[in-house]
């Protein structure tokens, strides 16, 4: 047995390992350097403590306008996206046991891009309409994924397929779309494709906040119960696990998480996808899913990302999505490669 | 792990050469009625005897010069391409033992696109004779990528690492195309067109440019008819039975990117031609590759060019483009495949 850390408060116990509890702390350590970082980057110049004092409420004037007003829904907003990517991608990557198991793989980006596509091809715009039809668009979609996969449960292979299948549908609809409109139109549509961070507002980071600390709420549960699926599902039943049901609310969990993201950014490619597997190396080998260490990565590595989508390029500020599918995709491939060598 | 479980059920014996000859008669039948008709219909529906007319005496009129300008080189590109799609996608599925492979899988389309991309966003490549090689050049590059990504060490790589590699890289390709699309509204505007899939518009010279490449890629694909059957028996016993395992994938993969390449560079990506012929095709002929792949290259052109007549009737005035056709129809083919096949992993 590793090291392990035992709380117990009467009927209620806790085990954490002593990896996973020094990894975390030093994960949240470094998401809240980066924070207070990215709130001094950009062509207005603020200090560290100009940001810390302007944040606790000290200073007013541009300072604190800089900081809370502009700067501030981007940041959060990447600390909370970046979290809520990162639980998705392992929740979804320990239902289907494949690391290609995220939400990109099983159609919900596909959805609800093509669900904004429609909101856009009506008319709409703003906010609201943006995320109804990336909510509509992307649960749609991963319930359609999830009805076709279903066959006497559902089989992780199948569910990426059947999600491969649904993603050049929908693909092949939104290229339509791009094709049939004019640029500029086709132009904003593929950013919002791309996710981006630059239209996020107080306002969207308070609702998906709000939303991923209900998500939150029932994520320790989750994490007991992905630890007994990941036994296998015959195992699981013996242990007393309904499996389907399960299995159903652990997707719902993980479609909430991304939708939430979708919803106010676009979808961010392959940050779910990375997220969990960068999470899984720093805990070690043998370590199971650690939704924490999954968020606090995620989170991390979306503030990163933003960081360089706005300032590495003098004169261009690239959708963050952009960064994420280059870096995480290279991540991948590397992986792979690594992975192949071992045999 | 266990690779993806191909075996049919035992009872079922394979279907004989009358059959099989049968099945091909058909399907060039079939593909004679869509040559024809591909020529005939469109936004103006000509009826036979003008075809007939403009194809062996033009005499320059605007509907002529429709005919022999247009239609004529749409149709026959639409063969070509299909045909090479549809027997990639037969080698593909024999090579990986994986029937829901397809030459997307391999990361052949996303290279040509990226390809495309880099040529118009860097080298701000405007004409569309220049996208031909260019996307050639990527695919061909993509391919060998994710060969040796996935070989390990000496040995070929094993069907379900391609597969999983390709996904992976080709995803990888999409999303830097798409990256590079978004820094420049003309590269996104010129991307976007080519990114459907189509058959139509394109540069005079397109087919002359592929059809060599195509060819060579068409004849090695026979060559490897035979050997592909041994492989079938799985690795061990094809040496057994003398079969060079080791050169035949290469042989294959030379094939298939030759023939996704060319496709690719001159219609765009066009998804599920490759997934969809070779089962119906191995459904009707048996197991037997050599049939498959001819068959297939046949099956392949009476997909591409029905997609493509479709797409002109079902928005009348407008089109869709073929690349959106064949998605619809072989995206719910994939689902059915992964609700039947007892595929286990990837």
């Amino acid at each position: 047995m590793r090291a392990a850390l035992v709380l117990r408060a009467g009927p209620v116990s806790l085990r954490l390992s002593f990896r996973s509890l020094v990894v975390s702390v030093l994960l949240a350590a470094a998401v809240v350097a980066l924070t207070l970082w990215a709130f001094t980057l950009g062509s207005y110049q603020v200090s560290m403590s100009e940001v810390v004092a302007a944040l606790t409420g000290q200073t007013g004037g541009s300072v604190r306008r800089v900081v809370v007003e502009w700067r501030g829904p981007r940041v959060i907003g990447a600390v909370v996206f970046g979290a809520a990517l990162g639980v998705s991608g392992a929740i979804f990557q320990s239902l289907t046991r494949n690391p290609l198991g995220s939400p990109d793989v099983i159609g919900f980006n596909t959805g609800s891009f093509a669900g904004v596509v429609a909101v856009m091809l009506i008319g709409g715009t703003g906010y609201l309409a943006t995320a109804a039809g990336a909510v509509v668009g992307g649960l749609a979609t991963a319930m359609a994924v999830y009805l076709l996969a279903f066959r006497r449960g559902v089989q992780g292979f199948r569910l990426i397929v059947v999600g491969i299948a649904l993603n050049a549908l929908l693909g092949s609809l939104t290229t339509w779309f791009s094709v049939k409109v004019d640029l500029d139109v086709a132009l904003r549509a593929a950013v919002w494709g791309a996710g981006t961070l630059t239209t996020v507002t107080w306002t969207s980071v308070a609702i998906s906040a709000g939303v991923f600390a209900v998500v939150a709420v029932f994520l320790p549960l989750a994490q007991r119960r992905m630890r007994h699926l990941d036994l296998g599902d015959d195992t699981a039943a013996a242990l007393g696990l309904s499996v389907e049901p399960t299995k159903l609310a652990l997707i719902v969990l993980g479609v909430v998480a991304t939708a939430l993201v979708t919803a106010a950014c676009g979808p961010i490619a392959f940050l779910a996808l990375v997220a969990p597997q960068i999470a899984r190396r720093l805990l070690g080998k043998g370590a199971s899913v650690d939704l924490a260490a999954s968020a606090l990565v995620g989170a991390l590595l979306l503030l990163v990302a933003d960081v360089v989508a706005q300032h590495a390029f003098t004169g261009l500020i690239l959708p963050v999505g952009a960064v994420t599918v280059c870096v995480g995709g290279a991540y991948l491939v590397w992986l792979l490669a690594v992975e192949s060598r071992r045999g | 792990m266990s690779a993806t479980d191909l075996r049919r059920p035992p009872a079922r014996t394979p279907p004989g050469t009358p059959r099989r000859l049968w099945t091909l008669l058909l399907a060039l039948a079939l593909l004679g009625a869509v040559t024809v008709l591909s020529v005939a219909v469109g936004s103006g529906m000509l009826p036979p005897a003008t075809v007939w007319q403009a194809v062996t005496a033009s005499d320059g009129s605007a509907v002529h010069a429709t005919v022999v300008d247009l239609r004529v080189p749409r149709t026959l590109l639409g063969i070509a391409v299909g045909a090479a799609l549809g027997v990639a996608g037969a080698l593909i599925q024999a090579l990986t033992r994986n029937p829901l492979a397809d030459p997307g899988v391999l990361g052949v389309n996303a290279g040509a696109g990226f390809a495309v991309a880099l040529a118009v966003a860097v080298l701000g490549v405007t004409r569309i004779e220049q996208y031909l090689w260019f996307a050639f050049a990527g695919a061909v590059a993509a391919t060998v990528v994710v060969y040796a990504i996935a070989a390990q060490g000496h040995r070929a790589p094993s069907p379900l690492r391609l597969t999983l590699v390709g996904v992976a890289f080709g995803a990888v390709l999409t999303g830097v195309a798409q990256t590079l699309a978004l820094t420049d509204p003309r590269t996104f505007d010129r991307m976007r067109f080519w990114g459907a899939g189509t058959i139509t518009d394109r540069p005079q010279g397109t087919l002359s440019t592929i059809l060599p490449w195509l060819l060579l890629g068409l004849l090695v694909a026979a060559l490897c008819a035979h050997p592909l059957n041994a492989i079938a028996l799985g690795e061990d016993h094809a040496r057994a039975v003398g079969a060079l395992v080791a050169p035949t994938r290469i042989a294959v993969v030379l094939a298939v990117t030759l023939l996704c390449g060319a496709a690719t560079a001159a219609a765009g990506p066009i998804a599920f031609v490759g997934l969809m012929v070779p089962h119906a095709v191995r459904w009707l002929t048996g197991p037997d590759q050599r049939w498959i792949i001819g068959v297939s290259a046949v099956a392949g052109s009476v997909l591409l060019l029905s997609s493509d007549v479709i797409g002109r009737l079902v928005v009348v005035p407008a089109e869709l483009q073929v690349g959106i056709v064949t998605a619809f129809v072989g995206a719910p083919m994939l689902i059915v495949l992964a609700r039947r096949t007892r595929a286990r992993a990837l």
